[in-house]
């Protein structure tokens, strides 16, 4: 899309800086008041930041009604990101995915959706009560990752279910996977089902070139876009995105239903501040960062032994696309497990890698890398392998498993349910989430069946290292399953 | 009129040189490169704004980061040096006939061809049969070699800039890789004095201990440097600096300097007690 001028403007941004020369007296809410009430904080966040952390206020709009510059900061990123509409989100991707699939689906309607999302979806079906149908991702038995749904399979699954309301697709997976996105679109419409699109690791899929298509260009009726991540906003910020078929002002009670009344300026700012910088210099600056991911793969796969995958997985089906920015590796043939060499990179080489699971890790290459700290990564992996190289007999190689889905996540999480040890907890049904965090896809979700597969599985990710969330219990020795069995 | 050049040695700490004039002032891809002339130190080259050498006081610096590997291995024949773009290290190893290869990797090329126009008296020896240069990141060059060199010489900038990667525990340990059994690795160590340079030198040396068995800080005393006190590193395979300091073969060669000498060399591992707590404390 041609950027047209209004894009070098951020409004909230502006009239930020124009409430700040304006010199107001504050006897409003935050209570440190620009700062002054809380030196230490003050010391360390830096004055500027504290003195644009204020209230909604007339000049500066309302997130929960935007009439004026928040919602001219919404009609730039709608047009930035070729939607119909944009939100500005400020409690993170995950509302924007809960808003998705709560403005789309009532209590007992199907939405059909791969298993290997992250937790926030499921969540989702845990607040509104929709029945998941899971389409099987499959998996490639090389690398061991979960794929993206193949058309078919979602073919399949509407013809089974022809009252499912909506699809759901990531776009791309953690790893950079990303399904037929369009085919699987055009097919969801012509059966009358919505698209919703979890695009928290898909920002630049709108600006870069020859990247993987955008869920707003092919078409698909919602989108969330995790604008922190490879777009450069703050933590916690987040655009949702909708095509032109959605009622924008529903969505947005349904927005209103679940987020912060306090809004921050300090995310709203950066959201804003960060769409302008990516309309105006968004394709330049992936390129660069596809070209900083290339050359890394390239020279961590002539190493040896670790695997850099890239397009050359494509299959045309459950591989439809990847994404060429995400520098995901897979470790086994050094021997070690993806989250051992993660944590080897962070203990001893002092290289925080964004998350490491059984057999992968995945490097986050983004718009404030520099070529110096690709060569470190890259002098780390080498440096790894020839001082910890391994054989890789008895190492688990694959991070999805098909689960038995025996109660909607709704009815399990609500049920009766009593604890009990996570040993002795074969064949029972699980009422709660376990998960490694990151990457935040659920081993088990609440309504499936815990088997003796999964149970290694656990055992195996905790021994290794994984930070394993989502239990009551925090030391993940016991699970919570639905009292007296099912 | 007076005009002079400044570096902050800490934020409380000043060091001044009167400058007669600008020679040469320019950014490259990685860093700002400065030279100028003046009436005590002579000419000087400035990356960043940082010292990086002048011509009254650089034979210590150079001298010592060469001729004390060179005394303790006198077999060496093949040398990769990392950095050292203003060719002073070149300089010193190529007064050795036995040295057969010097690869020098230097990242920004800018840096040498700056030194080339303006500091002949350390660029001086590029053109030798024996030297061949790579424009190159350090630690991707090291990256490729195993058990190829016999002495590693490190002379790199302060660890804050495009010198940062060469001081990490992955470059240290693709070091070395790339050395011989019997290989050295000299490094610029920075110096004990002030906390933020004591902070990297003691960074510095708990990696080396981690990839080396053989892991010594000698000092020199350079003027323009912070504190004036300035270390540098010894690691090796299986040499140890004083225990295999070859004096009278060294002697024999009868190589002309003006500070190094073998029984400074032995001298120069006699440490102050505080350098010396610094250094346990990380090993």
């Amino acid at each position: 899309m041609e950027n047209s001028n209004t894009q070098t403007r951020a409004p909230i941004y502006e009239a930020l800086q124009e409430m700040k020369n304006m010199r107001i007296v504050p006897f409003d809410v935050p209570g440190h008041k620009r700062g002054r009430g809380n030196p230490a904080l003050t010391e360390f966040l830096g004055e500027k930041c504290l003195t644009v952390d204020v209230n909604a206020m007339q000049p500066l709009d309302n997130l929960c009604h935007p009439v004026t510059v928040i919602r001219e900061a919404e009609i730039l990123a709608a047009e930035a990101f070729g939607a119909a509409n944009a939100f500005l989100m400020v409690n993170g991707t995950t509302s924007a995915v809960q808003t998705m699939i709560i403005s789309t689906c009532k209590k007992g309607d199907k939405i059909i959706l791969p298993r290997n999302v992250h937790r926030s979806v499921i969540n989702a079906l845990i607040l509104c009560g929709a029945i998941p149908v899971y389409v099987n991702p499959h998996t490639n038995h090389e690398i061991g990752i979960a794929l993206g749904m193949s058309l078919d399979g979602v073919k399949e699954a509407i013809e089974r279910f022809p009252d499912a309301k909506a699809v759901f697709v990531n776009n791309p997976t953690y790893y950079g996977i990303c399904s037929n996105l369009k085919g699987i679109t055009e097919l969801a419409h012509s059966k009358g089902l919505k698209v919703l699109v979890d695009e928290a690791h898909g920002t630049h899929f709108y600006f870069g070139k020859n990247l993987p298509i955008s869920a707003m260009a092919a078409g698909a009726d919602m989108a969330s876009v995790s604008m922190h991540k490879s777009g450069g906003s703050l933590t916690q910020s987040s655009f949702l995105l909708t095509g032109k078929n959605v009622n924008k002002n529903y969505v947005r009670q349904i927005i209103n239903l679940m987020q912060t009344t306090s809004g921050s300026y300090l995310l709203l700012s950066s959201l804003d501040i960060s769409r302008r910088n990516l309309a105006l210099n968004g394709e330049q600056i992936f390129a660069s960062v596809v070209d900083m991911a290339q050359y890394a793969r390239e020279e961590i796969n002539q190493i040896g032994d670790y695997y850099a995958y890239s397009r050359e997985l494509i299959n045309g089906d459950t591989i439809f696309d990847f994404d060429v920015t995400k520098l995901s590796l897979n470790t086994l043939n050094i021997g070690l497990a993806g989250i051992e060499v993660y944590e080897i990179l962070r203990d001893e080489y002092d290289i925080q890698t964004e998350f490491g699971d059984i057999g992968n890790i995945l490097a986050y290459v983004s718009i404030g890398d520099r070529k110096s700290d690709i060569e470190r990564l890259v002098g780390a992996l080498s440096e790894i392998r020839r001082r910890y190289k391994k054989d890789r007999t008895g190492m688990l190689d694959y991070e999805y498993i098909s689960p038995r889905v025996v109660l909607a996540p709704q009815e399990a999480f609500y049920s009766e349910k009593e604890s009990v040890d996570i040993d002795e907890s074969e064949g029972r049904i699980c009422t709660e989430f376990i998960m490694s965090y990151p990457p935040g896809i659920p081993i088990l979700a609440p309504g499936e069946e815990i088997t003796k597969e999964i149970m290694d599985y656990i055992k195996y990710a905790k021994a290794k290292g994984c930070l394993m969330t989502g239990p009551e219990d925090m030391e993940i020795k016991r699970v919570n399953v639905l009292k007296g069995g099912y | 009129m007076e005009f002079w050049y400044s570096e902050n040695h800490t934020k409380n700490v000043k060091f001044s040189i009167r400058v007669d004039k600008q020679l040469y002032s320019k950014s490259s891809e990685f860093q700002r490169i400065d030279v100028f002339d003046s009436p005590e130190f002579g000419r000087f080259l400035t990356l960043d704004g940082f010292m990086m050498l002048t011509e009254k006081d650089e034979f210590i610096y150079h001298e010592m980061i060469t001729h004390v590997p060179m005394a303790v291995h006198p077999y060496i024949k093949k040398i990769l040096v990392i950095g050292a773009g203003d060719g002073g290290v070149i300089r010193e190893l190529t007064r050795y006939n036995n040295i057969e290869q010097i690869d020098l990797v230097e990242i920004d090329e800018m840096v040498i061809n700056v030194c080339k126009e303006f500091l002949p008296q350390t660029a001086c020896c590029f053109d030798d049969a024996r030297v061949n240069i790579y424009i190159q990141d350090g630690l991707k060059f090291v990256r490729r070699c195993e058990n190829e060199y016999d002495l590693i010489i490190v002379d790199s900038t302060d660890p804050f800039g495009p010198g940062e990667g060469l001081f990490t525990k992955e470059f240290y340990g693709n070091c070395f890789k790339a050395l011989k059994d019997d290989g050295i690795m000299v490094n610029q160590h920075e110096s004990a004095f002030y906390k933020n340079d004591a902070n990297a030198m003691q960074r510095a040396h708990k990696r080396i201990v981690e990839s080396f068995s053989i892991s010594r800080v000698y000092q020199a005393h350079i003027p323009t440097y912070p504190s004036g006190h300035w270390l540098f590193g010894f690691a090796s395979k299986i040499y140890h600096p004083i225990k295999d300091l070859k004096a009278d073969e060294w002697n024999a060669l009868g190589i002309k300097t003006r500070y190094y000498n073998t029984n400074l060399h032995v001298g120069a591992f006699f440490l102050p007690n505080y350098v010396e707590e610094l250094l346990e404390n990380v090993e």
